[in-house]
């Protein structure tokens, strides 16, 4: 069976790859989001402590004999958490007032110290790790071979990325958190310890980065540059998505995962470009991004 | 009878421009104060000093006799403080139920839901709504009434009654006189003198972020040239 001449078992292995990726690339842009929409700050950052998750859960599983599960769903977020606090806490705190760019060179030198550090330890190239014996092997649903641990990838990241969506757009909780983003100082006026909101805020953000490079580690390599490689295409969503949309970074994540894997079976020179082609034309149509308001 | 707010020598900047200028004023439990004064006199930036919104503080703001002018804003709405400010800062990512819902509780003793809706039905008819959809009128009562659930008992209402309809003006009114015999503490900041003069117990003149004159509901009559002059009506 075929799809416009490109065999159907190619064109749906494709569609599951960008679904993958489109899945990291919601993750991480729903963290950004979140953290610029209440902190005023682009988080340069987020692609280096996605890059620690993957790290941490390498480094628990050889050094310590940490499982994977106990990586993915506690450990690994909660130390970049941590690690984003006091980042948070020590220097970010001092940039609110001042333009974006400040947030972004800082957070931009910090991205160069962690990946610094992991590379005098491990070097450049990517450490191997093994997808967890429960997810292992594929199932074939007869029309192609589904590997499990990417199904689970991507089921994963829809479950945490809805999960985020429904606590702030639907819960006393997120009504604290978008009336933040508007006017934190009248939230403040109300009692609210918006400091702490914040600080917990980033803290949650870049937790998102450190469970989405758990998830990752079994995919791609472990290497210290896995976070550079995808925060450009990570920063070009959110701009699609429009600037601290939070369901314009899911929808927009995964939607340019699958065009990019769909380019890869039409024209594949062009997959590199193409979402880069997407921002610059929502760019000229829509300058607020395809969910933003315009202010 | 004790002070439920008590300003001494209180100066605010915004940045480098310095705004109050040793402000005093006191206001007793269950009393119903007006700020008086042309705009840019320093009243909004009294009200905004209290709750710690201004830029640097000095002098001494007590509230129920605890001196709060080193406490970090989210603090201050604790003692039992709530802030109604000017712009309404109705927020639009929130339904107006969930505006009316967001500032958390401070004490016991606030209004219900049910009160509220009772006495502005507007809200309860567009609690769906985005809350600045909602028609100037209902954006200045959610923002009273978002603060009337909280248990608050020092009100700090700046404007309320700008820009409004008459018909709503008189609702805000009688809403004053309500919360007045139920022993709340009001401090108003008022452009409109006519909707003031009624309500309140005592009135300050700010002028050039100090108090110039202040005088009571029953001195009213005989003061009306002096305040004309004051405010240059």
């Amino acid at each position: 069976m075929e799809i416009l001449g490109i065999p159907l078992a190619a064109f749906l292995g494709q569609l599951l790859l960008g679904l993958v990726n489109g899945s990291f690339y919601a993750m991480l842009s729903l963290g950004l989001a979140v953290i610029f929409g209440l902190l005023n700050v682009i988080n340069f950052a987020h692609g280096a402590l996605y890059m620690m998750g993957a790290f941490l859960a390498w480094m628990g599983l050889q050094y310590f004999g940490i499982s994977y599960w106990v990586m993915l769903l506690l450990l690994a977020p909660l130390l970049v958490a941590i690690f984003g606090i006091v980042i948070e806490r020590t220097m970010l705190r001092w940039l609110y007032q001042l333009d974006h760019l400040y947030g972004l060179l800082l957070t931009f030198g910090v991205t160069l110290m962690i990946e610094g550090v992991f590379r005098s330890f491990y070097g450049v190239s990517g450490q191997p790790f093994a997808v967890p014996p429960q997810l292992a092997g594929a199932t074939d649903l007869g029309f192609m071979m589904l590997p499990i641990y990417r199904a689970w990838v991507v089921v994963a990241s829809l479950v945490v990325c809805l999960a985020t969506w429904f606590v702030i757009e639907k819960t006393r909780l997120g009504a604290y958190l978008r009336a933040g983003t508007e006017n934190p100082r009248m939230v403040e006026a109300f009692g609210v310890n918006v400091p702490l909101m914040v600080t917990l805020t980033y803290g949650f953000g870049v937790a998102l980065a450190g469970f989405a490079g758990v998830l990752a580690a079994p995919v791609l390599q472990v290497s210290p540059l896995m976070g550079s490689n995808l925060i450009v295409t990570i920063f070009a969503v959110v701009v699609i998505g429009g600037m601290g949309s939070i369901l314009g970074s899911i929808v927009t994540g995964l939607a340019l995962g699958v065009i990019e894997g769909l380019t890869k079976v039409f024209y594949p020179e062009l997959s590199s470009t193409v979402v880069f082609i997407i921002m610059a034309v929502v760019l000229l149509v829509r300058p607020a991004g395809l969910f933003g308001r315009e202010k | 009878m004790s002070q439920a707010l008590e300003i001494k020598g209180l100066h605010a900047w915004y940045g480098e421009s310095h705004i109050l200028h040793d402000m005093n004023l006191s206001v007793a439990q269950g009393e119903v104060v007006t700020l008086l004064g042309r705009n840019g006199a320093g009243r909004t930036t009294t009200l905004r000093a209290i709750m710690g919104l201004t830029g640097k503080r000095s002098g001494s703001i007590k509230i129920n006799g605890v001196e709060t002018i080193a406490l970090p804003t989210h603090k201050i709405a604790h003692f039992g403080v709530g802030y109604c400010p000017e712009e309404r800062a109705i927020f639009s990512s929130l339904s107006a139920e969930e505006n009316l819902l967001l500032p958390p509780t401070l004490n016991a003793g606030g209004m219900s839901v049910a009160e509220i809706y009772q006495m502005f039905p507007n809200l309860e008819e567009r609690r769906h709504s985005q809350g600045t959809r909602l028609s100037g009128g209902e954006q200045q009562m959610l923002a009273v009434a978002r603060i009337l659930r909280t248990g608050a008992k020092l009100l700090l209402l700046d404007e309320i009654s700008e820009g409004l309809a008459p018909v709503i003006v008189q609702a805000l009114s009688h809403m004053i006189s309500t919360l007045k015999t139920k022993g709340y503490t009001i401090v108003m900041v008022e452009q409109n003198f006519r909707f003031a003069a009624p309500l309140a117990d005592r009135f300050y003149v700010i002028e050039h972020g100090q108090v110039v004159a202040q005088f009571g509901a029953n001195e009213l009559n005989t003061k009306m040239d002096e305040l004309n002059e004051l405010l240059g009506v």
